[in-house]
Parts: C-alpha cells; structure tokens; sequence
C-alpha cells in the first residue's frame, strides 16, 4: 500500500524517531511503513491517523 | 545509528544469557562426570536429559518474546525469523536422514543435533529479513 507518511513528517519537520516515539513502535516500523515493506494494523493505522490528525485515506492510498 | 532495544527484546536476551550459562554448566558437569565413570544408573537419565532443558528453555524464550513483543512490525520479523529457521532445520535434518538411510555419512550426529540447526536457521533467518525488510530486528 502506498503512503503519504514521509511527506507528512517532513512536513513536521519530525525524524523517524520522533514519529515511532509518537506511536510507541520502533524506529524501524515506522521506516518498514513509510518504505512501503509493511502495511501496518488497522489499530496502528489509526494511531498514524490520531498523531498526524488526518483520516486514514488521507495518509495511505489504495494501489491503482 | 542507536540501539534501539524494545523491553521485551531486553526480556529475552536476558532470558538467553541465563539459560546459556545454565546450559554450559549441565553440559560440562554432565559430560566431565560421564567421561569419569561417576555416573550411577539410576543418575545417567536426568543427568543426560539436564543440558536438554536449558536448549527447551531457549524455545520457550523466544515463544515468550513473540508474545510479549507489542511492536507487530518487530513481532512479525521474530515470527519470519522462526519460519525461516524451521524450514532450515527441517531440510538439513531430512536431507541428513536420506544420506543416512543409504548409508552415505556415517550414522550419529556428533552432537549436532535439531536445536543446533534450528539456531543456526535463526541467524538464516534474521539475513533473509535484513535482505527483504530492511532490518534484521529490534536493533540495525
């Protein structure tokens, strides 16, 4: 699944680290995530939505 | 780049480090007494069973650490890591039982034996998640 999470950070001027402290999940999740090798949980995913104040589907995008 | 060590990453190797310094222990006392003859019957069974349950506690650690891990994406490299070091396991533990079946190595495993490999399939393991996930695990 494709995701807006990099440009979203940047936009916070926020680090990986940062963002997993937000979430609570390792630094490498959130780099899995944002690479697209992982698609996260739906509870994780709301949570990524929760801290960016987003909705889901404005964060990660279905594949065409 | 940082460690980063999840508390149930930290549990675990703590767990491991215990249960290695367990096993060194029952393995040398057990072999040492074995090799001078100070093994009555009734003692050879547990005694020789003992460096087994340290091994069956290593299992148990690692089914501990899937469990309490409450990071899924490190979860879900732990549980790669175990398919990967199964499946290694098992293909070199049947491929060894046909060459030994026809009788083209030897019979024995000179003490390599399941675990041993079934360890050794966790390092496989832990490469084919750094070669596909980017990461081996909780640290890199």
């Amino acid at each position: 699944m494709k995701n807006r999470l990099k440009v979203l950070r940047a936009e916070r001027d926020w680090s990986q680290q940062e963002l997993a402290a937000r979430l609570e999940v390792s630094r490498q999740s959130v780099n899995a995530i944002e690479t697209g090798r992982y698609d996260p949980s739906l509870p994780l995913a709301f949570r990524i939505a929760d801290i960016f104040e987003l909705a889901i589907e404005e964060i990660f995008l279905r594949e065409e | 780049m940082a460690v980063c060590w999840t508390p149930a990453a930290k549990r675990y190797t703590r767990r491991l480090a215990v249960l290695m310094a367990i096993y060194l222990v029952t393995l040398f006392t057990a072999v040492w007494l074995f090799r001078h003859d100070q093994v009555s019957a009734p003692l050879a069974w547990p005694l020789a069973i003992a460096p087994a349950i340290p091994v069956i506690g290593v299992f148990w650690a690692v089914m501990r650490f899937i469990v309490e891990e409450k990071d899924e994406f490190i979860r879900l490299l732990i549980v790669r890591q175990c398919l990967v070091a199964t499946g290694f396991c098992l293909t070199i533990m049947t491929v060894w039982e046909f060459l030994q079946n026809f009788e083209l190595v030897p019979p024995g495993n000179g003490g390599f034996g399941a675990a041993f490999f079934w360890f050794m399939g966790l390092g496989v393991g832990a490469i084919y998640n750094k070669l596909t996930m980017g990461t081996a695990g909780t640290w890199s």
